[in-house]
């Protein structure tokens, strides 16, 4: 029998993981449940491809572009930047590739020290976290079932209120004649309003305040699977409190942390609402400084440059948090 | 063995916690009471008082951003759900297939990310498309649809996902095995089994859509200013009384959705487990 020679790529890239598509009429063999999805159902692949297409487009190519425009030069038109590729003539392309942006944040000092200033926040906001959430997942742990869903819910809820809102309360905190200040002078505990508002405090208060329950709720989840009767054995052999909890129960708690830690820092880093806010004008987050050069400055390039940088900073401890992820949905298994 | 009061420093990190997570939300919620322009000064003379809350409804502004984000978080939600479910199923249910590594971290970055660099990237991908095939037509309402089902559906494939991880695959190898069809197998058995984890993914996805001011900023057009943009304007200034009233309106809601769905959800575990354990009785 002559061998039909392959077809044209596009055909193949199909025919690559189905077979040649009139196969599809023929090959649907046994019912089974991954088997049928995975090599012989035409729905399984459009199940698979109607999420897919749509990250693809929305998720990963937007990166591309940002990190395309973030080597083009800033132009008064719009969209305002230069395109990087331009036909010079019949069949030449002229690359612009333009590495000033870069050099731009790396030369000015404004950039540096934002991102060192995000860094610094957003770290001593996520210790913040981890300090008043961990005793809170540990109680909830140890406490009966029906109590715990009751504290969940109560953990839960303010989270799903708005966020936005939920900072703003904050302001009527904060400010010098705000709740906190009025009600230590009327107590006669300070003669002056002590200044909140703007400094950092505000902006760790705001951050730990906001993201706690990202916290709280990966420590609770490896918590409440922890063996409490290792703690029980550890007294017997004559452990005190503080070792056992040193020697069993951090160590077991390891993936919580982590999680929850990724869970606060990441996003922090980035944070724009809660710095704008609640935090000062002398000393800008990343994400403050991103959003002025797009909206105020109108650079896209420089704008795109940031977000890039501030990607590639993430990137290890985002991967990190994505292993974690995925372990523990196989574990749920 | 162990004492009953052990715990106690454990115990009093979680009544500090809450009443840290509690405090401002009930300040907020006391003050939309208050008379005085002030906010933070009670006017125990004139207080309390429901003005705020009147002005509140008089507010065009406010109640025009507010429907326009009903609206998108709806579409949103409903939308996150569909794609969400999709690739949650997939994630936990199709096996090994080439690519897979890729679409489970592009379902979990939008997680972490930031919101401006999430902001910043899509609205780029829409001048670029505008540029490229003429659509979307300037932002609007859909580009920032658009956005919020992208990120919104990481989390409806999370708790999908996580659902269906923890159900046992065999009633569904049963059902293919005794031939259905696999879009029959979903709609017979996986779909009932996660209806809890979908609605669920639905309300979160209303709310973060229906909270988002960052990447609507972004992807907003002159004509789409949702509720959380107005409220951001509004609040850079300083604190302003009617904000807090819709605060207080939001809280209640929010507090009586998620009462309500606790109490459903329980309800429906519990039916679960006494059809289970009849069924196990009656296989005996």
């Amino acid at each position: 029998m002559p061998r039909v020679p392959l077809p044209s790529p596009p055909h193949r890239l199909l025919a690559g993981r189905l077979g040649p598509w009139w196969q599809l009429f023929f090959r649907y063999g046994p019912p089974r449940w991954t088997l049928y999805m995975r090599h012989n159902w035409a729905g399984g692949r459009l199940v698979i491809a109607v999420p897919y297409l749509w990250l693809l487009l929305f998720f990963l190519i937007p990166f591309i572009i940002v990190f395309k425009i973030s080597f083009s030069e800033v132009r008064l038109a719009m969209p305002p930047y230069a395109p990087l590729l331009q036909w010079a003539s019949e069949k030449v392309v002229d690359v612009h590739l333009n590495l000033g942006n870069y050099l731009f944040l790396l030369t000015d000092d404004l950039y540096i020290s934002a991102y060192l200033y995000s860094v610094k926040v957003a770290a001593i906001s996520t210790l913040f976290c981890l300090l008043i959430a961990y005793p809170m997942a540990y109680a909830m742990a140890r406490s009966s079932p029906a109590t715990r869903n009751l504290y969940l819910m109560l953990i839960i809820l303010p989270f799903w209120t708005s966020f936005l809102l939920r900072v703003y309360a904050w302001i009527g905190l904060l400010k010098n004649n705000g709740v906190i200040n009025n009600t230590l002078m009327a107590l006669g505990v300070i003669d002056e309003p002590i200044t909140m508002m703007q400094t950092d405090f505000a902006v760790f208060i705001g951050i730990v305040y906001s993201y706690l329950p990202f916290m709280i709720l990966p420590l609770y989840s490896n918590l409440e699977k922890h063996d409490f009767t290792l703690l029980e054995a550890a007294a017997d052999l004559g452990a005190g409190p503080i070792r056992s909890f040193l020697r069993i129960t951090l160590p077991l708690s390891m993936p919580g942390i982590v999680a929850g830690s990724l869970l606060v820092f990441i996003p922090a880093v980035g944070e724009y609402v809660i710095p704008s806010l609640l935090g000062s004008t002398d000393q800008l987050m990343i994400g403050r400084v991103l959003s002025d050069e797009f909206f105020a400055n109108r650079d896209w390039p420089v704008a795109s440059a940031v977000a890039i940088a501030m990607l590639v900073l993430l990137m290890i401890p985002i991967m990190v948090f994505q292993r974690f992820q995925a372990r523990e949905l196989a574990g749920a298994k | 063995m162990m004492k009953k009061g052990r715990h106690w420093f454990s115990k009093t990190g979680l009544w500090f916690g809450l009443a840290f997570l509690y405090v401002p939300i009930i300040s907020m919620i006391v003050f939309s009471f208050n008379n005085s322009r002030l906010v933070t000064v009670w006017d125990a003379a004139n207080s309390p008082t429901l003005k705020w809350y009147g002005e509140l409804l008089r507010n065009e502004q406010i109640l025009g951003a507010a429907w326009l984000s009903i609206r998108i978080a709806a579409m949103t939600a409903s939308g996150a759900v569909i794609l969400g479910t999709l690739a949650g199923l997939v994630l936990a249910r199709f096996g090994p297939f080439r690519g897979r590594a890729l679409l489970s971290g592009m379902t979990t970055a939008p997680l972490v990310m930031p919101e401006v660099i999430t902001g910043l990237s899509m609205l780029l991908l829409f001048v670029a498309l505008e540029q490229l095939i003429g659509w979307p037509e300037g932002r609007d309402i859909t580009t920032i649809t658009i956005a919020h089902i992208t990120f919104a559906m990481a989390y409806v494939t999370i708790v999908v996902q996580s659902r269906l991880a923890g159900f046992d695959q065999s009633l569904e190898e049963a059902a293919l095995d005794l031939g259905a069809r696999p879009a029959k197998v979903f709609f017979r058995i996986t779909l009932p089994l996660i209806v809890p984890a979908i609605m669920s993914g639905w309300l979160l996805a209303f709310t973060l859509s229906w909270d988002d001011v960052v990447i609507s900023q972004f992807v907003a057009g002159p004509g789409s200013t949702t509720l959380p943009m107005v409220i951001f304007s509004k609040v850079r200034l300083g604190v302003s009384p009617d904000v807090n009233a819709l605060a207080s309106i939001m809280v209640l809601i929010v507090a009586i959705g998620v009462v309500a769905s606790a109490i459903w959800m329980r309800r429906q575990e519990r039916r679960r487990d006494r059809e289970m354990q009849m069924a196990a009785a009656a296989n005996k």
